[in-house]
């Protein structure tokens, strides 16, 4: 079994798998049962200013679900920690001393005055924490009040605050950042600029789940109104990935550690954040989902695939970072065609009327009479439409053409790399 | 033998009331709104789908499940009913595993299609249940048709007509409407007098009026209803069953099946419906598998079905074959009954091995043996009453005592239309008289406004 012991920022746990701040993280009950279940770290629900907020008594929580009931995306409204400072700070520094060898960060939520920063962060460090995550993400109710997203969507609020806290600190800072900015860029670099050890993102997506189909308000509501919530969970990976991968690619980010965030629920989910370039994760939708015991999986999972793979888990941090470029950059001399194994097909004709009705009419449903479903190289652009549709695993493929003329195109098969910086169609382009 | 050995062991209440409560309980209960979200998200909504093609009736398979998927019941239901007006029957009776489920591509990838029928039951149920109109007629055509036969090839075309703005007279032999629905069906196939609440939903379309008890032959010839009507459907199945040709066929004990069926469908009381303790059934179609199974969920303690070829030429489906095994009939192939032996009750049937020859051909072969039994049902097919044939429909050109009819369901005569059982080519399935009865209304339709 590959070892999985972590190190983030000096900080060290037995896995890469941390409890995002969030409600799983909210009570050392809820903490004790995390880590003797084998969560790795906690980082622990955001912690404000005394007196403490106080949450809605309704519906916190709306979930999208598959027609087996299966949750693919969740929103939440539950503001930060709703119990006194005093009674968290008692119970962080309680698990650090029974769990010394797991990772235990606070998150923190503080308003834009830097006396808040010095007056609060000495004490919470003082539990004997390994560090701090500054919740400049929450996009709902906190942002209101100026914090939360309303400091992750300003660049210079960020560096600001970071500033302030590392002047307070002496553990690691992470900057967890909102995704709901249209570049993920600047609030990165403001990060970094501020001196901030790490970010840590997503935080969760504006979102409102629906409505109520009988009395068509929104939904879920408190006393009949709703306001909108923070979208996580499975469906938002891909937006996540999208983020992480950027921060890791740029030259003026990509020195900045990543704690990747953002839909994590089994193994493979944190192989995708890994090699785009996080060099640990956070979880809570799924826990939230299915309980603490998914950590067995994803511990097990991740290790029996670095077994596999032969690779070491810092190896993996970023191993896919290089494979990320800008659409400039493809090759467009690079030519695939799909191919349907004839034996796999059930013949559904799902790939025929998709690239029918809607691309480019590259694929048969009739041939000599009979039912059979077939590619048209002539017409197939390579799009990839047939295979993501198709519900066979495997039947539909994408092989490349090295030789010869694309039948589409009826140009010869260049072996050369050409890419739209340079095509002739480009009135912007640059000489080869 | 003696005179004791010769009475016959037939008598009621060999099961208590519950044990008959299970025996005849739904065969397949309907699916709960999760079992249906889950059994229709493995859907694949094929192109030009199979299923489709394989239901006799057309209906669109995928855009009906489509529809469960998004809890828009009455859309779906609308779907199927638009297609198949006995979609609820169907949905109950139709041999899927040989029709829309086994052409459904999920039989490829896993071996296990998607559960259609009872899909199109999930649908269809809460239409039946508060009986919500979804059809509306055309403008008033002012013609008249008459319809012979209340059963599924004649309500669909009476609905279909009633649709298109006719008015629909329907001649009923029997005292309710739904044909073998309500007479011929297996009763663990359609509990809770579905037939009835299908067959009143049918004609709440409007614009159809029922009489029951007036047959052709009987009170109606077919020449008065052409002088009477604009068109004629004929839909009357089929009256008669078909006789072995033994000697002592009408021994005491010899029965024909459907005409025991009829009579445990209407019973009110199924403990006290007679039944032998020993039951041979002759034939290996549908009605045959479902006299022996309800002969034993009544309390026959033994039941034999024989059948003269082997399991692959049997009419009964193969899921109908392993539920009567299941059920503890005894199935034996290759046999045919030579004679019926007792005095004044069967008490015996003798058979013959049969084989095949060199031909292919059905042969006796010298080898036999016996089978006691109280009862004996002879389910070996029908055919349409001869005397009709020779009087009441004389002049309507026939084939092996089968109406011939165009593949729109015209007959040798310009107003005059069948389907269902009573014609020839049909293949003795509620689904497709159904689907005669739709096309015939439709050709019906196109001749009305040719005028």
């Amino acid at each position: 079994m590959a070892n999985l012991k972590s190190t983030f920022l000096g900080i060290s746990s037995p896995n890469p798998f941390w409890l995002a701040s969030a409600p799983p993280t909210d009570k050392a009950y809820n903490v004790n049962r995390a880590f003797e279940a084998g969560w790795g770290g906690a980082v622990w629900k955001t912690l404000g200013e005394d007196p403490p907020i106080v949450n809605v008594s309704g519906p916190r929580y709306g979930a999208i679900h598959s027609n087996e009931r299966r949750v693919i995306g969740f929103n939440n409204i539950e503001l930060i920690t709703d119990r006194p400072l005093q009674t968290n700070l008692d119970e962080m520094r309680q698990i650090k001393k029974d769990w010394p060898d797991r990772a235990l960060v606070a998150s923190v939520m503080l308003p834009m005055n830097k006396d808040a920063w010095s007056k609060y962060l000495p004490l919470i460090e003082d539990t004997g924490i390994d560090g701090f995550e500054l919740n400049f993400g929450c996009p709902h109710g906190m942002s209101e009040r100026g914090m939360g997203a309303a400091v992750g969507q300003v660049p210079e609020y960020i560096q600001m605050a970071a500033e302030w806290a590392k002047q307070a600190a002496s553990v690691p800072v992470i900057v967890k950042l909102t995704p709901n900015v249209t570049n993920i860029l600047p609030p990165a670099k403001a990060a970094l600029d501020g001196g901030a050890d790490a970010v840590s993102l997503i935080n969760t997506i504006n979102s409102i789940m629906r409505v109520d189909y009988d009395s068509l308000t929104m939904y879920p509501t408190t006393d009949g109104m709703g306001t909108h919530g923070g979208y996580c969970g499975e469906a938002v990976k891909p937006i996540a990935l999208n983020m992480v991968a950027e921060i890791a690619r740029t030259k003026e980010t990509r020195a900045i550690p990543i704690s990747g965030i953002g839909g994590i629920t089994n193994w493979r989910d944190a192989v995708d954040f890994l090699a785009l370039g996080a060099s640990n994760v956070q979880v809570c939708t799924a826990a939230m989902v299915y309980g603490f015991k998914i950590i067995d999986d994803l511990v097990d999972g991740l290790s029996n695939f670095l077994d596999d793979k032969q690779l070491k888990l810092a190896q993996l941090v970023g191993k896919a970072v290089p494979s990320v470029t800008d659409w400039q950059h493809l090759n467009l001399n690079y030519v695939e065609k799909a191919v349907i194994d004839q034996e796999l097909c059930i013949k559904c004709g799902r790939c025929h009327v998709v690239c029918e009705d809607t691309s480019h009419q590259a694929i048969t449903h009739t041939v000599n009479g009979e039912r059979h479903f077939e590619v048209i190289d002539a017409e197939c652009v390579g799009c990839n439409l047939c295979v993501s549709v198709c519900p066979v695993d495997s039947c539909i493929s994408m092989v490349q053409l090295t030789k010869g003329t694309d039948p589409r195109t009826g140009e010869p098969i260049s072996q050369d790399y050409a890419n739209w910086t340079t095509h002739p169609n480009n009135p912007m382009r640059t000489t080869k | 033998m003696s005179h004791r050995e010769q009475q016959p062991d037939i008598r009621s209440q060999r099961l208590q009331k519950d044990e008959i409560e299970t025996n005849f309980g739904e065969l397949h209960p309907p699916l709960s709104r999760s079992e249906a979200l889950i059994a229709a998200d493995r859907c694949y909504f094929c192109y030009d789908a199979p299923c489709t093609t394989a239901c006799p009736t057309d209906i669109d398979i995928p855009g009906f499940i489509q529809k469960i998927r998004s809890d828009n019941l009455r859309g779906s239901a609308r779907t199927i009913l638009e297609e198949n007006i006995f979609g609820g029957m169907c949905a109950r009776v139709c041999p899927t595993e040989v029709l829309c489920e086994e052409a459904c591509v999920r039989h490829t990838h896993e071996d296990k299609p998607v559960e259609i029928g009872l899909l199109q039951r999930y649908a269809t149920d809460p239409i039946f249940d508060k009986q919500t109109q979804l059809f509306t007629r055309a403008a008033a055509s002012g013609k008249k048709v008459a319809v012979v036969g209340g059963g599924p090839a004649g309500l669909s075309c009476a609905h279909r007509l009633a649709m298109l703005g006719h008015d629909v007279v329907v001649f009923n032999r029997d005292a309710k409407p739904g044909g073998l629905n309500e007479y011929g069906i297996a009763a663990y196939k359609t509990v809770d007098d579905f037939a009835q609440k299908e067959a009143e939903y049918i004609l709440s379309i409007g614009g159809i009026e029922l009489r029951n008890g007036e047959a052709l032959g009987e009170d109606l010839t077919l020449d008065t209803l052409r002088d009477a009507y604009d068109a004629v459907f004929i839909g009357v199945g089929l009256g008669s069953t078909n006789e072995l040709g033994l000697e002592r066929e009408s021994i005491p004990g010899v029965e024909n099946a459907i005409e025991y069926i009829a009579e445990l469908r209407q019973a009110a009381d199924l403990c006290k419906l007679p039944v032998g303790r020993r039951v041979v059934v002759i034939g290996g179609g549908m009605t045959a598998i479902d006299i022996a199974v309800q002969s034993k969920r009544l309390g026959a303690e033994r039941v034999d079905v024989v059948y003269r070829r082997g399991p692959e030429q049997m009419g009964a489906s193969q899921y109908e074959q392993d539920l009567a095994k299941t059920s503890g009939v005894t199935i034996h192939h290759w046999a045919k009954p030579v004679e019926f032996k007792g005095d004044a009750h069967v008490t015996t049937v003798r058979f013959e091995r049969t084989a095949l020859d060199k031909n292919g051909r059905l042969t006796a072969t010298a080898e036999r043996f016996e089978l006691t039994a109280d009862t004996v049902f002879k389910a070996i097919g029908q055919t349409l009453d001869t005397d009709l044939l020779r009087d009441a429909i004389a002049g309507l050109e026939t084939q092996h005592d089968r109406i011939v009819v165009d593949n729109t369901g015209k007959t040798s005569l310009p107003d005059v239309w069948a389907g269902g059982d009573c014609v020839a080519g049909g293949d003795d399935l509620t689904v497709t008289a159904v689907q005669h009865g739709k096309v015939a209304a439709m050709a019906i339709d196109r001749y009305l406004r040719e005028d």
